[in-house]
């Protein structure tokens, strides 16, 4: 657990040099998961113990949101003001990103060989 | 032990970061308990739950979110490794995502811009203020390249993070309602849509539909969050200059 904990970290870290040096718009993490993606890849992939331990973190990936959604309560006086444009605007986009997305990649996907099981 | 003592007791757990970040864990627990009590109901989302007891407890015991945040930046600081994290089941979809190229990228495309625009439509005919709409653009991307791009292009990243928290809950309360209405039953395409919407509140989400469901999230999660990342830069200025110029 430690060796996999360090590796992902390791990986982090590459990432955020690589943003600063590079000064991309990416965030560090996001570039971190490309490098272990590639690194997967070289490697023909992850050990055991980096599966169990990504395995175990990704099946509390909800607790990890949780600090950043509690600073809801510092905005609470514009999402008073402004609740009606906020709310219908989560709403509606999340509904209309979701629904869009999900018809459009299973619309495809029915012409994409071996992907027609439901 | 007299009242005095217990607020001094009190007076040194708060200003030390082991009371708020056990707090945070047991918020989550108890949410995570009540989310599989109620057999994984979508409505008892477990960051919904556990923020809102979290919220409920600060403002009863009157602490501020940064006398908060210095314990509970530990979780916090967990989110950049689990992104990294992401990369391990996305590897082992790695043979279906290469056939499945082109259905990911024209979803993916389609999908982000409907977010965004219909995102900044809806606020702006009902009256939304021009900072809340450069937080609100990025709002279904994940929280640290949503944080990243608003404070790019002039919204404030802290109500970004939270407007992100408030759309993952959002997408994965309506979920199964929505895709059993479409009839939406391919578990790629579902995963997908609730990554590319909703990303990581929506992942797990999707991890609690199927293995497949989960990397599929994870998934568009990631390359959602580097095509926002890289479009709205300039989509923003687009935009405001149709709506102010």
């Amino acid at each position: 657990m430690l060796q996999a904990l360090t590796q992902l970290l390791v990986f982090q870290l590459v990432g955020e040099v690589t943003r600063i040096a590079l000064d991309v718009p990416i965030p560090g993490p996001v570039l971190g998961l490309l490098f272990l993606l590639f690194w997967l890849l070289l490697r023909n992939g992850p050990s055991h113990e980096l599966r169990l331990t990504t395995s175990g973190m990704l099946q509390h990936l909800s607790l990890f949101y949780v600090p950043a959604g509690v600073g809801i309560m510092l905005h609470a006086g514009r999402i008073e003001q402004e609740w009606l444009p906020i709310l219908a605007a989560l709403l509606i986009s999340t509904a209309v990103g979701m629904a869009v997305t999900g018809v459009v990649m299973q619309t495809l996907l029915r012409r994409t060989p071996f992907e027609n099981e439901s | 032990m007299n009242p005095s003592g217990l607020n001094a007791l009190w007076v040194y757990l708060s200003a030390t970061p082991l009371l708020w970040l056990s707090v945070t864990l047991l918020a989550y627990i108890a949410a995570h308990t009540l989310h599989r009590r109620l057999r994984s109901n979508s409505l008892a989302n477990p960051v919904l739950v556990a923020v809102a007891l979290l919220v409920g407890i600060l403002l009863l015991t009157n602490t501020s979110y940064t006398q908060y945040f210095e314990g509970a930046q530990f979780v916090h600081f967990l989110l950049g490794p689990t992104t990294v994290a992401l990369a391990v089941p996305l590897y082992a979809q790695l043979p279906r995502v290469r056939v499945m190229a082109v259905p990911i990228l024209v979803a993916m495309t389609v999908g982000s811009f409907a977010a965004v625009l219909t995102a900044w439509l809806v606020a702006d005919l009902l009256g939304a203020s021009l900072p809340t709409l450069k937080s609100l653009a990025p709002k279904s991307v994940t929280t640290p390249i949503a944080m990243g791009i608003s404070e790019r292009i002039g919204g404030l990243p802290s109500l970004a993070a939270a407007l992100v928290i408030l759309t993952g809950i959002i997408g994965g309360v309506m979920a199964s309602g929505l895709f059993r209405l479409l009839r939406l039953r391919n578990e790629a395409a579902q995963g997908f849509a609730l990554g590319l919407a909703a990303h990581g509140v929506g992942t797990a989400r999707a991890f609690q539909m199927s293995e497949k469901a989960g990397a599929f999230s994870a998934l568009a999660m990631g390359v959602n969050g580097l095509f926002t990342a890289l479009t709205l830069p300039w989509l923003v200025p687009i935009m405001e200059n149709w709506l102010y110029g």
